[in-house]
């Protein structure tokens, strides 16, 4: 039976701070889950399913974190599939409640990527064991992977950097109107532009920022949802996926999106066209233009088309990132959480001065890994009654 | 003047040694399988099309074509941070496979999309006797 329609999110919290040097990560998930529980108007004792990622959380990490939290759950996932790992917590949390295997889902992220110095952009990437050593002697970064995808984008396309400049602009608009936002100063395509280029054809300013951060995300079943404080964001449809170096030298601009964001609108019955604004990755812009392909809101070739002239802000015709995104609010290292949590502000019309009216159905997209090597992507289609 | 990029020194597996190992000899080495016929990369103990356990490999042309790159600006990994601006890319070699590189030289700034490339080899002193080499592409 489709998970379609039954589960509902009942909480959610996002940490205020950017730069918490004095706080670990799970003291970051601890106070997130205080805020979703508060939230939502639960208690810890009612939470029987722990889902949790984090950058350094181990292989056993969600054991260590049920210790921390004094949780003895009766589910636990700690799966870490990057930065969309909690877009599919949510997928993962409605499968098992699904199941019968919990009914209060309890989704953390914590980070101190700011305040701990990680070097996630532009450190070097891979390791020296025998799979990274097809990467790691090439000088891959973060930043370099997603540039191998724009330059053939441009390449194939015709789309230009000022074009993708708007993307980082249109997300700087919206974290003007977020007061937790860690970038507020509003940007111009020029400043975009101008800013030095990292790896061609990406500008700075085409990057996402680093920060600290958390948040948490409550899930249960829509029936129990309906009783709780808040309500009930629906989740009407989902959908994982992940690409690779497969055999067959593969198209690069093909991303997970597709495939996820494919099975996610069949199963919620609806179409991008229906959205009324969604939240995607923006690890980078790039990555905004390239999801908004593969998940259809518009063919390929069309995305700098599809972002310009104002069509993604408020006001616009799809507006995306309401938050401000990585690229202006906050980026820990992983940041789905955070896409889900402003999806369900902006579906229950706690969106603020960045509201988007009359919001009834979005799309949630995750992208985890780098879309020009190896990445996960997970789909998720919310709305409320 | 930029420095030389200083590849990071490769490891094999037993399942990889065929790569690197003909690296070392000047070769580009690729996998076939012998059930199914499909060339894979990258290298592994089974071929991932029928998954049969019996594959061979052969010696590949070593040209093939840039299907994307990026000029690396910012790197602050040692070994890359002294050689910025450099070229990373992808080729896709003339059996098929696409392998992740360095485009070494040229100017940076003369690398385009299409370029025809071939194989070119950096050797590298390392104390555990391995004779491998990280295969890099030029111009043709």
């Amino acid at each position: 039976m489709s998970i379609a329609g039954r589960f509902a999110i009942a909480g959610v919290y996002e940490h205020p701070s950017r730069f918490s040097p004095d706080k670990s990560e799970f003291q970051i998930m601890a106070e997130c889950a205080k805020g979703a529980l508060d939230d939502a108007g639960l208690q810890l004792s009612d939470v029987d399913g722990l889902f949790a990622a984090s950058m350094t959380m181990g292989a056993m990490g969600i054991i260590d974190l049920a210790e921390y939290l004094n949780l003895k759950p009766d589910y636990l996932d700690g799966t870490n599939i990057g930065g969309s790992s909690f877009v599919a917590h949510v997928i993962h949390a409605s499968a098992a409640i699904n199941a019968g295997l919990c009914e209060v889902a309890l989704v953390l992220y914590g980070s101190t990527a700011a305040s701990s110095s990680m070097a996630i952009g532009t450190g070097g990437r891979g390791g020296a064991g025998p799979a990274e050593s097809f990467i790691s002697p090439y000088g891959m970064t973060t930043v370099g992977s997603y540039a191998l995808y724009a330059q053939l984008h441009m390449n194939r396309y015709g789309t230009t950097s000022e074009q993708l400049a708007e993307i980082a602009v249109a997300a700087r608009h919206h974290a003007s109107m977020n007061p937790n936002a860690k970038m507020r100063q509003p940007i111009t395509v020029d400043d975009v532009m101008s800013s030095r280029v990292i790896s061609t054809p990406l500008h700075l300013l085409d990057c996402c920022i680093i920060s600290d951060g958390g948040g948490a995300v409550i899930v249960t079943s829509l029936e129990r949802a309906r009783d709780l404080a808040k309500k009930p964001v629906i989740v009407l449809g989902a959908g994982e996926a992940a690409v690779h170096q497969e055999i067959g030298s593969p198209d690069l601009l093909t991303i997970a999106a597709k495939q996820s964001g494919a099975k996610a609108f069949g199963r919620a019955g609806l179409t991008p066209a229906e959205m009324d604004f969604a939240m995607l990755y923006d690890s980078f812009t790039i990555t905004v233009l390239a999801t908004l392909e593969n998940l259809g809101f518009c063919q390929p070739g069309e995305g700098g088309d599809f972002v310009s002239g104002g069509r993604i802000k408020l006001g616009g015709a799809l507006p995306l990132n309401l938050d401000g995104g990585g690229l202006s609010s906050n980026h820990p290292g992983m940041r789905g959480i955070f896409l889900v949590i402003e999806a369900t502000k902006q579906l229950r019309g706690e969106g603020d001065v960045r509201q988007v009216q009359g919001a009834r159905l979005a799309c949630v997209h995750g992208t985890g890994g780098t879309i020009g090597d190896k990445h996960s992507g997970a789909t998720l289609i919310l709305g409320v009654e | 003047m930029m420095a030389e990029i200083q590849h990071p020194l490769p490891n094999a597996s037993w399942e990889t040694r065929g790569y690197w190992e003909g690296a070392g000899r000047g070769e580009i080495v690729l996998q076939r399988c012998r059930s199914c016929g499909t060339v894979q990369h990258k290298p592994r103990g089974v071929c991932a099309t029928c998954l049969s356990g019996d594959i061979e490999h052969f010696v590949a042309s070593g040209r093939g074509t840039v299907y994307t790159f990026t000029v690396t600006n910012q790197n602050m990994a040692k070994g890359f941070a002294e050689a910025c601006p450099y070229v990373m890319a992808y080729v896709t070699l003339e059996e098929g496979p696409r392998v992740l590189t360095n485009i070494v030289g040229c100017d940076p700034d003369t690398v385009i999309i299409g370029m025809k490339v071939t194989a070119d080899f950096a050797t590298q002193e390392r104390d555990d006797g391995e004779a491998f080499a990280v295969p890099r592409f030029t111009p043709v």
